[in-house]
């Protein structure tokens, strides 16, 4: 079970209030008793499909998985009614391979009923009757919770056919992953659960209107749908009055790196970086200074020391010059080369990379390359600007999908803020932090 | 060869999938249970089951990292290779370990015992450096305790 810290009042951290401290997952006895399913059969029982859109639109969410998506909006893309292709599917993207993200981990382990109520919820909103819950093979004891919680719903009606002797029916399907960063991408996960090589798929056609088996397809995050039955319970207001910015709710932020206390914490959204990382994660450890951060999983731009003011929201973070992405962000301490770290990322990427594109396929291996030998002090002159031309050519629009533009963030932000580590490791001819 | 009871596994699983092709990451992770790995030979009676072609079949099994095409030890252990574990340790961790196996990434041990492979982030960042043995997950190694790790595992 992840770390995670709970310290404030239980009506301000909705989504980790039923998360029991001694790490166990409640039962859906429990759970219900806890409020757990109320929103569902609210939902069902007075609500039309198009009303919950409608409410998750003007509750203003927006996905959690990543690019911060409005949820509702995205919603709205599916074709309904009876003319309608069939079937429709709503999909849960639990993959979490973004380095440094932990967050649904908690989510799935510590509340599992809860993310089951949120799916029920938008399968409901957008008539969806199947889903697929896609999670990532080593988080095992996730894998467990989910397959008792499903049963334990499918047990009481909450799942399956004519829910809540309803006229609306979901079936609900576990799948485990077997692995690769690359089937957390919506269109390659799509491939992954059709059975087939987890590429992408060149968009449009968007999965809303042509997805899982050529049907319109929803998939979201399991931080987004876990905080759906809250805002059905409690409405649009109190959901936006939750954040401290325009962009509502709380948000799960998350520290690793050498700090005091590593964790994860719900918080309102737009707390700022400075205050998750000296209040939260109790500053830095003894005799380290804190350089810069990663905000938001691996594939976003470095924001340095300065610049930890920044309300962590998805507008107020990308005028600072990154993302918020996943929220979950990895420090960098002044005793840790910041060029080997970048190394390590573009390690990753290029590992990860699905091979359809030739600048991805090509130019992350090359990336990698280039760093590995300035880390051994082989860099040679001109390779900060091979570097630079790298950033350029695997930018946003080139590829397929977002994940060669997404290592590109820090890389490009990389040669900009630790310039001078980069010159000092060629002229040196060493790196001088091992 | 895979026995009576993995293939009717398969076929459990493929009974209550839509399609065939989509029970086919399941029922190679079912197949992969038997050794640890998926032989020529698993393979292409998983695809038989499925109704698929072997080329098919191993086109998505050499896809993903949690399927192996060649043979692994008793207990398979997955380094965590991303930059969470990598700024907490993961050099110096990865080095200790494959020095108390006498092996490189991607190696067997001799005894048949170990096999070491990197995996990307295991989603313990707060908790790093960690590593997964079979289905358990260690965090917070320190190299120095994984003696007693390691000696859990026959
Ligand atoms: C390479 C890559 C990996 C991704 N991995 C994940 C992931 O593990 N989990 C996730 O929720 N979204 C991931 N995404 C984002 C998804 O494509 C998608 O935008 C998201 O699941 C939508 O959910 P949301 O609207 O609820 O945020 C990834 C995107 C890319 C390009
Ligand atoms: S950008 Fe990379 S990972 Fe994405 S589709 Fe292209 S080759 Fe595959």
């Amino acid at each position: 079970m992840a770390a995670f810290n709970q310290q404030s009042n239980p009506d301000q951290r909705p989504l980790t209030a039923k998360i029991q401290p001694d790490g166990r997952a409640l039962s859906l006895k429990d759970c219900e008793a806890a409020g757990g399913y109320r929103a569902v059969r609210r939902a069902l029982g007075t609500m039309a499909p198009g009303d919950v859109t409608q409410l998750v639109k003007d509750s203003g969410l927006r996905g959690r998985g990543g690019a911060g998506f409005p949820t509702g909006p995205k919603w709205s893309f599916v074709p309904m009614g009876d003319n309608a292709p069939r079937p429709k599917y709503l999909v849960v993207n639990a993959d979490e391979m973004e380095p440094g993200t932990f967050k649904d981990r908690l989510l799935l382990e510590g509340d599992p009923h809860q993310l089951i109520e949120g799916v029920i919820l938008a399968a409901y909103a957008i008539q969806a009757d199947i889903s697929y819950i896609f999670l990532r093979g080593e988080y095992v004891l996730a894998e467990q919770r989910l397959a008792t919680a499903i049963a334990e719903a499918r047990g009481a009606g909450l799942i399956g056919k004519n829910i809540l002797g309803t006229d609306y029916s979901l079936e609900v399907h576990l799948h485990t992953s077997a692995g690769r960063y690359i089937c957390g991408e919506e269109t390659a996960l799509i491939n992954a659960l059709e059975g087939r090589r987890a590429n992408p798929r060149s968009k449009p056609p968007f999965p809303q209107v042509c997805g899982l088996r050529g049907k319109p397809t929803i998939v979201n995050n399991v931080e987004t749908l876990c905080n759906l039955p809250h805002i059905v319970n409690n409405g649009t207001e109190w959901f936006k009055g939750l954040s401290l910015t325009p962009n509502g709710g709380t948000k799960i932020y998350g520290v690793s790196g050498k700090v005091k206390r590593p964790g994860l914490w719900e918080l309102p959204m737009g707390t700022t970086a400075r205050t998750i990382l000296e209040e939260h994660a109790g500053g830095m450890r003894d005799g380290l200074k804190l350089r810069a951060i990663i905000p938001g999983g691996a594939s976003t731009d470095f924001l340095l020391e300065s610049q930890l003011d920044v309300a962590m929201d998805f507008d107020t973070v990308a005028k600072a010059g990154s993302r918020m992405g996943t929220g979950t962000m990895i420090v960098l301490d002044d005793q840790t080369c910041p060029v080997g770290m970048v190394h390590n990322l573009m390690r990753f990427f290029a590992s990860e990379s699905c091979g359809w594109c030739t600048p991805c396929r090509e130019g992350l291996p090359w990336v990698e390359k280039i760093l590995e030998a300035m880390e051994r002090g082989e860099g040679q002159p001109g390779d900060l600007e091979q570097l630079s031309r790298h950033v350029t050519a695997l930018g946003m629009g080139l590829t397929y999908c977002a994940l060669a533009p997404g290592a590109m963030e820090p890389l490009g932000s990389g040669l900009k803020h630790f310039r001078d580590d980069f010159e000092r490791h060629i002229r040196d001819k060493r790196c001088g932090w091992s | 060869m895979l026995t009576t009871e993995t293939k009717n596994e398969i076929l459990a699983e493929l009974a209550h999938s839509e399609t065939n092709r989509m029970a086919c990451i399941e029922a190679l992770k079912i197949a992969q249970r038997e050794h640890g790995w998926v032989s020529d030979e698993d393979l292409c009676e998983v695809a038989r089951l499925l109704d698929l072609t072997p080329d098919e079949v191993d086109g998505v099994a050499t896809f993903y990292n949690l399927i192996r095409r060649r043979p692994v030890g008793r207990n398979v252990i997955l380094l965590c290779a991303s930059v969470s574990c990598w700024v907490m340790g993961y050099v110096q961790l990865r080095a200790r370990l494959l020095q108390v196996l006498g092996v490189e990434l991607g190696q067997t041990t001799e005894d048949g015992r170990f096999t070491v492979l990197e995996n990307q982030c295991l989603g313990a960042c707060d908790h790093a450096p960690a590593l997964m043995i079979n289905d358990d997950l260690y965090h917070d190694v320190d190299p120095e305790q994984l003696g007693d790790i390691l000696a859990k595992y026959a």
